[in-house]
């Protein structure tokens, strides 16, 4: 137990996926303008991610019965494609109003490379299957705090005066790397 | 058997655990999707989607509701009336009056309209500081934000003030909700005269920071066979519903600001 916890808090804040492992960018800078909506695409990549782990870590094993190993890349994409689709349709039924804020960035989860590398990084460590969930779990947690934190950020400075040449992308990026360089702080956690 | 014939064997068999193996998940893939899908299928009524066809699908926000989706849906639950896109006008109501089996006559169609800059002060005729800004406080600033609103491509500032084009207007009123003078107004399509000025100073004031603008003299409002027009708080103001299009006040307007 003890050593899944462990798991968890290592994958969500020592190696932050979005801001140490610089995976999933791209609806990490896309989707962070609101807090709630932010929110909304955290939980869909929890959901997603921890699924994912947990059917890709069979999906292995059977892959590993057949020496089929290589073909990991694929099957894990389409198990991943999957998943998005039914949170995508569940989103579209009972939540329409999250549906349209997420927009393309809801579909995309699927070429979201965070997903794709924590269950390639679970085959990679030869996790059992509580510790691919886990692993899963903590990575979608790092992820979903990094959203929320930016997505926080970027409301308050929508009401700073930032000087011309940096408005729009370039203050999200520059907050970006600095939220980046204060996670760093985290790699000195020893537990 | 010689070695190639095994290497070719051993590599089919790989071949078709490979082909079954992504095969076979794809398919369980596939099923749960079809099941799902229909477990979270969204039930949308055909004659919702057939209102949803009939609007001009640019989103614009003018009939109140968020973009032409919401509008369908409300004219479906019956909660707006089939002529409630100020954009389409009386042919995209006729077209929804027909879809819902509503009659066409019991719904007359609100008049269209079209946008209006209660301005003409462009940088030849108004006066500007040396900023290069207008002095005038009532009148267009040239900032843009009615251009940006627009979805119809039918304002643009020219030469430091902005114009309506009438041909693409459709009178969603976007430009006059972003205005942040408050000068633009929406007009029914049919009147051909409007005040092209927003200034409520004196004459004597008026003149020294723009040639274009009212002086409040009242000649229009004299002439005015109607009494469609009246001179309140130091500017000319036609009531559009008495204007009968006449033209005496744009004739008799000393400063032609009366278009």
């Amino acid at each position: 137990m003890q050593e899944l916890i462990i798991i968890i808090i290592t994958a969500a804040l020592l190696s932050n996926v979005v801001l140490s492992q610089f995976l999933g960018i791209c609806s990490f800078l896309g989707v962070s303008t609101k807090t709630d909506v932010a929110l909304g695409m955290g939980g869909a990549v929890v959901f997603v991610i921890t699924v994912a782990s947990a059917v890709a870590f069979g999906l292995y094993q059977i892959l590993e019965l057949l020496k089929l190993q290589y073909l990991d890349t694929i099957v894990f994409i389409l198990v991943i494609a999957c998943l998005v689709q039914i949170v995508e349709s569940f989103f579209k039924k009972y939540v329409p109003a999250l549906y349209r804020a997420l927009g393309v960035y809801l579909p995309l989860i699927t070429t979201n490379c965070a997903v794709l590398g924590v269950a390639l990084t679970n085959v990679q460590n030869n996790y059992n299957f509580w510790q691919s969930v886990a692993c899963g779990f903590g990575t979608a947690m790092g992820y979903l705090i990094a959203i929320v934190i930016l997505a926080g950020i970027r409301e308050r400075n929508a009401a700073n005066d930032v000087p011309a040449p940096f408005k729009g992308s370039p203050i999200v990026m520059i907050t970006a790397c600095l939220m980046a360089i204060a996670f760093f702080g985290f790699a000195n956690l020893s537990i | 058997m010689s070695v190639t014939g095994i290497v070719l064997a051993i590599s089919f068999q790989n071949v078709m655990y490979a082909t079954l193996m992504v095969g076979g998940v794809g398919l369980v893939i596939g099923l749960l999707l079809g099941v799902t899908g229909y477990i979270f299928r969204v039930e949308i009524d055909e004659k919702q989607q057939a209102i949803r066809a009939c609007l001009p699908g640019n989103n614009c926000g003018g009939c109140g509701y968020p973009g032409c989706d919401g509008l369908a849906e409300a004219i479906f639950k019956g909660e707006a009336p089939v002529n409630a896109c100020p954009v389409g006008g009386a042919a995209v109501a006729a077209k929804i009056a027909e879809v819902i089996g509503v009659e066409v006559a019991d719904v007359p169609a609100a008049e269209g309209k079209k946008a209006f800059v209660k301005c003409k002060g462009d940088n030849d005729t108004a006066v500007l500081n040396d900023k290069g800004r207008k002095v005038c406080k009532y009148g267009c600033i040239a900032c843009g934000l009615c251009v940006k609103a627009c979805a119809f491509d039918a304002i643009h500032v020219v030469n430091g003030v902005a114009v309506v084009d009438r041909e693409k207007c459709v009178g969603c009123g976007a430009c006059a909700a972003k205005c942040p003078k408050k000068i633009i107004e929406l007009v029914p399509e049919s009147k051909e005269h409007m005040v092209a000025c927003s200034n409520h100073d004196t004459g004597k004031e008026v003149r020294a920071v723009c040639k274009a603008g009212c002086i409040a003299c009242g000649m229009c409002a004299k002439n005015c066979p109607e009494g469609a027009i009246a001179v309140e708080d130091n500017l000319a103001v036609i009531d559009y519903e008495k204007c009968t299009n006449c033209g005496t006040c744009k004739e008799k307007c000393p400063v032609k600001v009366i278009r």
